[in-house]
């Protein structure tokens, strides 16, 4: 059970406060409503690009990092398809030198033409460095535009290409800004070894006189059902072929997506899982497989990815995800492998929430989707899950006509 | 009106009084000792069994790590999957690691589930069989995983920086190949195993929310008997073989659009009074956002999207590593600028406010480390296995508060020397 207090400043900023004595140490998470799903088709990146540029001095201070080491502190920052989650560890007694921070760079940013530039450049090199340089780096890519046909999700975080990263403008990010950077489409949390009455005066003292700005209203295209299943080869300097699937999944908040997460668990899973166990140790045609998805707030994937044994047929190693996707569907789960995937998920909350910078940042995930209770009900969800719903979960999820697959050759 | 041009105040780094929580030692009936750190607030418990046992102590490439690893998968009562379902049925993490010095297994679960997979460590640890099919499949994955990341230059330049510095018949160089994985053989794996996870040779480390009878849990299942004998384990000597040569370059991928550079340069080990102001020279160098390296070569001039320099923390040697992936057209330029930076340590001092700064950075840094009780055992496990006590700790922290710029600056003449250090590029 984690303990929270919630309240509004008057200019639409939410604020929670985790209170924890047992640490000296304090959290400050800031967490924007924002993330690629909002780009324009021809400015992917920019979300990211953006919180980079969150780095490059605001309108009184113009190094952001600098203080904040000072004070003995430590941040990062990382952006999503769905939201910007920014977040600093300093010793409890330092918190106001966040607050200072956190809080001029959301009244307005320096808008500094240097930062812009060089920024561009660091985002080209992230690029290249994770998506081009790497093998099989570029499948996700290929992997979004082949599964959606019209919703944002259809480009990565980090951008479609780089020319949009090296196209923008400090226009266009002088107007993300002022849409998206605003207290009505941002949370607070406070967490550590601090008191809801001290956040409180500093949550006003510092946040309170930014103007509200307008919370955003999503106009995003829903992804609308697929009707036939897409396939694409692919040929790349790779040393294994490599066997991709994905199936359109419900959203984070939608029916069937906890019975949908324990599903891939059941097939990846730990080392035990189906497709580890039949695939890698007993038939030996992948050298590893993984069944996985990212929790979208809009409806996502669930993802089946291996590395097949050098040597083996792509139709054989098909054919054999194909037979555990088909025993998914047409058997009914074991009421003990069901305990099993509930008893890993309940252990992972736990472990999850150890760390004062992990329940920070979850209390504030909670929060944008809905209310930060739901983090202590999580488990409770998840506990409900029947064999049954999975059973008829599994029959749409694994239709073939709403899989994309990618087959990636080694060339 | 508030002026948000003021910083508010702050507490300084030389007013935090940072304390080691101390450690619970339990000795078990065999002789095994058990080094605790107690926390009620979660229910969780982290379990590590350290063997000296890490590729120091092979005799042919991989088998310290091979044999770790398929510990786990089979023992005579029990098949690998039934290990893994035992263990993924409770929800826990049963993780090995073999490094140089020792190898590991490690237990995260919760607290409730402690008593039921006790049992299932103890034979995974005792009574491990090493069965054939289980190496083969190990062997061919490990050789697939190995031609992947051979494509990849930031890989391919850590294993190159290593055997530069080290040699490549050294455990600090030498490196995993197709050939090793190939001649690895059960027979050799179960003899290093005899010889290596015995009674004797064994620390455990726990730490979290501890179930009421776990030290009784603990002398059941490993406390007992004198478990694969009395190993009297001599530290072979190894010399080092530095590469002669300086400068390298390697073209690995013809279309590669990003270099992996390395400049890197042997350093004494934590032992000698250098490493621990190295640490805080180190840390202004590359060892944080703010670093000269990060702020000229990311900050001012966009070449990388991360560099950073290392200290190693190896027991017989440590050595000092600079590194960053940077655009195949900036490598060179990159590589004039980590230069300039060193030298710039070696003729100016570093500004009052800097090291101010950094001193902050890094106390601040201590303590959030410190915030839990795995991340307390883990540091008192540094200490323990080293042969080292809090002091070493509290002297380090001493060093961060009071190290001048002028021994600072006297350190980098003495080890910032361009001209000694590998320099590498990877595209």
């Amino acid at each position: 059970m984690i303990h929270f207090n919630k309240f509004t400043l008057a200019n639409g900023l939410r604020v929670i406060v985790h209170e924890d004595h047992t640490t000296p140490m304090a959290v400050v998470n800031v967490m924007y409503d924002v993330g690629a799903r909002d780009e324009d088709p021809n400015k992917t990146g920019f979300a990211h690009l953006f919180e980079h540029l969150m780095f490059g001095g605001s309108i009184n201070i113009p190094e952001y990092d600098e203080p904040l080491q000072m004070a003995g502190g430590e941040n990062n920052a990382y952006t999503t398809s769905d939201l910007t989650n920014y977040y600093i560890q300093l010793p409890a007694e330092n918190i106001e030198t966040a607050f200072w921070l956190e809080s001029d760079r959301m009244l307005s940013l320096a808008f500094s033409e240097k930062s812009l530039d060089v920024q561009r450049k660091v985002v080209c090199e992230e690029f290249k460095e994770h998506y081009i340089n790497k093998p099989y780096g570029d499948v996700w890519h290929k992997m979004r535009d082949l599964a959606y046909a019209v919703h944002p999700y259809k480009w990565m975080t980090i951008g479609k290409e780089l020319s949009h990263i090296e196209d923008a403008k400090l226009q266009d990010v002088k107007d993300f800004f002022f849409k998206y950077y605003r207290p009505a489409n941002a949370i607070l949390v406070v967490g550590g070894h601090v008191t809801t009455a001290q956040v409180k005066a500093l949550a006003e003292k510092w946040f309170g006189d930014i103007p509200s700005g307008e919370r955003i209203q999503r106009n995003i295209l829903a992804e609308p059902p697929q009707t036939a299943a897409h396939k694409l080869e692919v040929k790349s300097n790779v040393p294994l072929d490599a066997l991709y699937k994905c199936y359109h999944m419900p959203a984070r908040t939608g029916k069937g997506y906890y019975a949908t997460d324990l599903i891939s668990d059941i097939l990846g899973g730990g080392a035990s899982s189906r497709l580890n166990q039949v695939l890698v140790k007993e038939k030996k045609l992948f050298s590893n497989i993984d069944c996985y998805h990212f929790g979208t707030l809009d409806a996502g994937l669930l993802t089946i990815e291996g590395k097949l044994v050098k040597g083996v047929k792509m139709k054989d190693a098909e054919k054999a995800v194909q037979e555990e996707i088909d025993k998914v569907q047409q058997t009914v789960i074991p009421e003990r492998e069901l305990q099993k995937v509930k008893n890993r998920v309940e252990s992972m909350l736990a472990f999850e929430d150890m760390g004062l910078l992990n329940r920070a940042n979850n209390l504030a995930f909670y929060e944008l989707i809905g209310d930060a209770s739901l983090m202590n009900n999580e488990f409770t969800h998840y506990d409900a899950v029947t064999t049954t719903e999975m059973h008829e979960e599994a029959q749409h999820l694994f239709d073939e006509k709403n899989s994309n697959t990618i087959y990636y050759y080694a060339g | 009106m508030i002026n948000r041009k003021i910083a508010p105040e702050i507490k300084d780094a030389t007013a935090f009084d940072i304390k080691l929580r101390p450690y619970e030692k339990v000795t078990l009936d065999n002789g095994i000792p058990v080094y605790i750190i107690k926390s009620e607030e979660q229910d969780t418990l982290q379990l590590e069994l350290v063997f000296t046992g890490g590729s120091w102590y092979e005799t042919e490439n991989l088998v310290a790590s091979a044999t770790n690893f398929l510990m786990k998968n089979g023992t005579s009562k029990r098949t690998a999957h039934e290990i893994n379902e035992s263990t993924d049925y409770f929800g826990a993490y049963l993780n090995r690691n073999s490094h140089h010095e020792y190898a590991t297994y490690t237990l995260h679960c919760l607290t409730k589930h402690f008593g039921d997979l006790i049992p299932v460590l103890q034979d995974v640890i005792l009574d491990p069989a090493f069965p054939e099919e289980e190496l083969s499949i190990f062997r061919q994955n490990m050789k697939q995983r190995l031609a992947v990341n051979l494509q990849k230059c930031d890989f391919v330049a850590n294993r190159h920086i290593d055997k530069y510095l080290f040699g490549e018949f050294h455990p600090y160089g030498r490196v995993s190949s197709m050939d090793a994985y190939d001649a690895l053989q059960v027979e050799t794996m179960k003899a290093f195993y005899k010889q290596h996870y015995t009674y004797n040779n064994c620390k455990i480390f726990v730490a979290g929310n501890l179930p009421a009878n776990m030290i009784h849990l603990l002398n059941e299942h490993f406390g007992k008997e004198k478990w694969n004998g009395e190993a009297s384990l001599i530290r072979p000597e190894i010399s080092i073989m530095p590469a002669e040569e300086k400068k390298f370059r390697i073209f690995n991928d013809e279309n590669g659009v990003q270099g992996a550079v390395r400049i890197a340069r042997p350093f004494p080990n934590r032992y000698h009074p250098d490493f621990s102001k190295m640490l805080v020279l180190n840390t202004i160098l590359g060892g944080y956002f703010g670093s000269r390296l990060m702020s000229n070569i990311r900050e001012e001039k966009g070449y990388t999207y991360g560099i950073h320099s290392q200290l190693y923390n190896f027991r017989q040697s440590s050595a000092i590593n600079i590194q960053t992936e940077a655009g195949r057209d900036v490598c060179e330029a990159t590589i004039e600028e980590v230069y300039k930076e060193l030298r710039t340590l070696q003729q100016e001092i570093v500004p009052e406010e800097e090291l101010h700064l950094v001193r902050n950075f890094m106390i601040g840094s201590i303590l959030g480390d410190l915030d839990g009780a795995f991340e307390v055992i883990q540091r008192w496990k540094n200490l323990i296995l080293n042969g080292l006590d809090e002091n070493y700790f509290y002297n380090n922290i001493n060093t961060i508060k009071t190290i001048t710029a002028e021994e600072l600056q006297e350190l980098a003449q003495e080890y910032f020397t361009p001209e000694d250090f590998y320099e590498l590029v990877v595209i």
